[in-house]
């Protein structure tokens, strides 16, 4: 018989899922959970200076590892600082277990002191969430909270806990098993028949790799299709290093600030496959002008994706991983010359660069430098914004889980503590953070968590001193009329970091940046470099917010194109 | 408000889609079936919930006013982890029916 009280068995759950990382701020209601994870010998605490840092942070190991991050944050404002965190971990499917501090019982409802309804809030924006009513409950809803979390499409599953039930006693017979990820079954025979059918009778096919398919660790698969049919494939910002870079049937990402040559090719596809994707508007751009011409098969592990944008022809249900792996023998292999050449061809008139464009000092130029020193085993963090989207659009990404981005939500201030929970991750491995100046004003106290945890993050500030995407929009679609986006004052990032204890580097307009990224990259611990960057830098092409992907602008050579 | 005569029959589920929902039987459960509607602009016309069997669970119907997205619906509450079945009913539900006879 075991004898505890609730926090100490929140905590020892917690121990037996094999969690060894917790990210979160203390405060009253959480206080008996903060006692009790003081007595543990396996899990570390990483003090984070924002709840949204503690519930990004969890993010980024959960994004860099595939397994669940855990945080905690107490009652009302804590609970509604961790909300954003949430809400992007939902719309990305990240698996994250949140554990609040909630008043006791008897008071909820009462409007007593930080309370508020972390329950009802976070109902729309999680997979699951509970209100702990009885101590006892929590052998179930924790080990079933991870499993919920890790299974089928991943989320986020937030527990909130009155502090009355962290303290009340429980005495059971036995532990119950740890939740861990189910299995899912592939799709089922006779549709993968018809999808191989559609397949092989293709003469344009597309393949698009959305998250799921790193979510369902099933790169190789997806590599093992594409070869076999040489069907040429894109991905979401989410399906990103599922297939390398540079493998020669990769045609980067889609969408909004895609290469010219990939929407133009999906445009003109015979038949778009989607694979763990969930046909977004910043990918499909205006649905019904989406792959006019096209067929459509998808897979996802999430029936209500299926059709739920575009009616697909045919719907794989089921693990993506399984699903790819018993397609590929159904395949017949076809060479797919015509298609290959007519993409080749678009691609070589519509390169994404220049050699003007990536010059050391200018976006494309460093975010190139930095990939080249980067080790191939580094990880690869970014905020929202024009600086995201030109990582998103040249940094050969070569493996799954090496970019860790907001994809779905877009959130500001994502980036700082989501490297940090990489780092922390691995700790031998580089995570290389690329932000804009207004993402990192978003999470900056997280500075001193970096410091704090010693890890080798190293922050890049693209600085262009605004708000750059947004004032990209203002200048193509509201006349030129800057607006609230241009910053009024110039501010001093590196002697801000330094501040916090952090290694910090001003890179002067014409210093010598391979030498410094060399220099930075190469010695240990947390370290920014502010680098400055033109206003008048934008991310192109683009597509304009509503409109069809046939409608880019700008971009290489944007003038051929009629 | 609605006016039209057929409407008013409509409204008392003859032949609107009426979903049959067996649910865990717990304070948040009414807040995640009326949230997953409202977020997801599902109109919903009626709903009724009773506890069944010792009050573990709860028997749900909902009157949905839907055709387009009805399959949408019916996959979204599926994904509920408080929804242990869901039945159909495309002709309605005489809950309903028996319900307008008293309002
Ligand atoms: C939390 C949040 N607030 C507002 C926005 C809207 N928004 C999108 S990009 C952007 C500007 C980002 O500026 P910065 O981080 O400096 O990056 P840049 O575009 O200049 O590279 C804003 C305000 C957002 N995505 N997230």
């Amino acid at each position: 018989m075991q004898t505890m009280n609730g926090a100490q068995l929140i905590i020892k759950l917690l121990e037996r899922q094999s969690i060894d990382k917790i990210a979160g701020i203390p405060g009253g209601a959480n206080l008996p959970l903060y006692d009790a994870l003081c007595e543990s010998q396996t899990i570390r605490h990483i003090l984070c200076r924002h709840e949204q840092g503690a519930g990004f942070l969890a993010q980024g190991i959960a994004r860099a590892t595939g397994g669940a991050g855990v945080c905690f944050a107490t009652s009302g404002p804590g609970a509604t600082n961790i909300l954003t965190a949430i809400a992007d971990a939902y719309l990305d499917s990240i698996p994250v277990v949140c554990i609040t501090g909630q008043v006791p019982a008897s008071l909820i409802g009462t409007d007593a002191f930080q309370e508020v309804d972390t329950y009802g809030m976070t109902i729309p924006i999680t997979k699951h969430n509970y209100l702990v009513r009885k101590a006892e409950d929590l052998l179930h809803i924790i080990p079933r909270a991870f499993e919920l979390a890790l299974s089928g499409r991943p989320g986020p599953v937030l527990i909130d806990v009155p502090k009355d039930v962290q303290v009340a006693e429980v005495s059971f017979e036995k532990w119950p098993t740890p939740g861990s990820r189910q299995e899912q079954p592939p799709a089922d025979m006779e549709r993968l028949r018809a999808a191989a059918d559609m397949i092989n009778r293709a003469k344009r096919p597309v393949l698009c790799l959305g998250g799921g398919i790193i979510h369902a660790g099933a790169s190789e698969e997806a590599k093992g299709l594409i070869e076999r049919g040489s069907i040429p494939a894109t991905m979401t910002l989410m399906g990103l290093g599922s297939l390398p870079a540079d493998h020669y049937l990769s045609m980067g990402m889609l969408g909004m600030h895609a290469a010219r040559s990939t929407n133009i090719a999906l445009q003109d596809c015979d038949l778009f496959i989607a694979a763990g994707a969930r046909f977004d508007d910043r990918a499909t751009g205006k649905i019904v002008e989406f792959c006019p011409e096209a067929n459509v098969i998808h897979m996802d592990i999430d029936p209500a994706e299926v059709s739920k944008l575009k009616a697909a022809h045919i719907g794989l249900v089921g693990d993506v991983k399984q699903t790819l792996g018993k397609l590929i023998p159904l395949i017949t292999p076809n060479e797919r010359e015509i298609w290959r050449n007519q993409i080749e061809v678009l691609q070589e008139t519509y390169p994404m660069t220049s050699p003007e464009a990536t010059v050391p000092d200018k976006p494309y130029g460093l975010i190139l430098k930095v990939a080249e020193l980067l080790d191939e085993d580094g990880f690869v963090a970014t905020d929202v914004g024009k600086h995201q989207m030109w990582t998103a659009q040249v940094f050969p990404f070569n493996r799954p889980r090496q970019l860790l981005t907001s994809g779905g939500l877009g959130t500001m201030g994502f980036g700082l503590p989501a490297a940090i929970g990489a780092s922390l991750a691995y700790p031998d491995k580089t995570v290389v953070l690329f932000t804009g100046d207004g993402s990192l004003q978003m999470n900056i106290q997280e500075l001193a968590t970096a410091v704090e945890q010693d890890l080798n993050v190293k922050i890049i500030v693209m600085n262009n001193n605004s708000l750059g995407l947004v004032r990209q929009q203002q200048n193509l679609f509201y006349q030129k009329q800057i607006f609230a986006s241009d910053f009024q004052i110039d501010i001093d990032f590196a002697a801000i970091a330094k501040g916090f204890g952090m290694k910090a580097y001003n890179a002067e307009p014409g210093c010598d940046l391979d030498q410094l990224f060399e220099k930075v990259l190469g010695q240990p611990g947390p370290c920014l470099i502010n680098i400055p960057i033109a206003k008048e830098e934008e991310v192109y092409p683009m597509v304009p917010p509503g409109a069809s992907n046939s409608e880019m602008l700008g971009g290489c050579n944007a003038e051929q194109c009629k | 408000m609605r006016n039209s005569a057929n409407n008013t029959i409509k409204a008392q589920g003859k032949d609107m889609t009426v979903l049959e929902l067996t649910v865990n039987n717990h304070p948040g459960v009414m807040s995640h079936i009326c949230n997953l509607f409202s977020r997801r602009a599902y109109n919903v016309e009626g709903i009724v919930c009773i506890p069944i069997g010792k009050g573990e669970t709860s028997r749900m119907w909902l009157q949905v006013n839907e055709e387009v997205k009805l399959e949408q619906i019916i996959k979204q509450v599926k994904k509920q982890e408080d929804v242990l079945e869901v039945e159909r009913h495309d002709s309605g539900h005489e809950v309903f029916l028996r319900l307008a006879s008293v309002v």
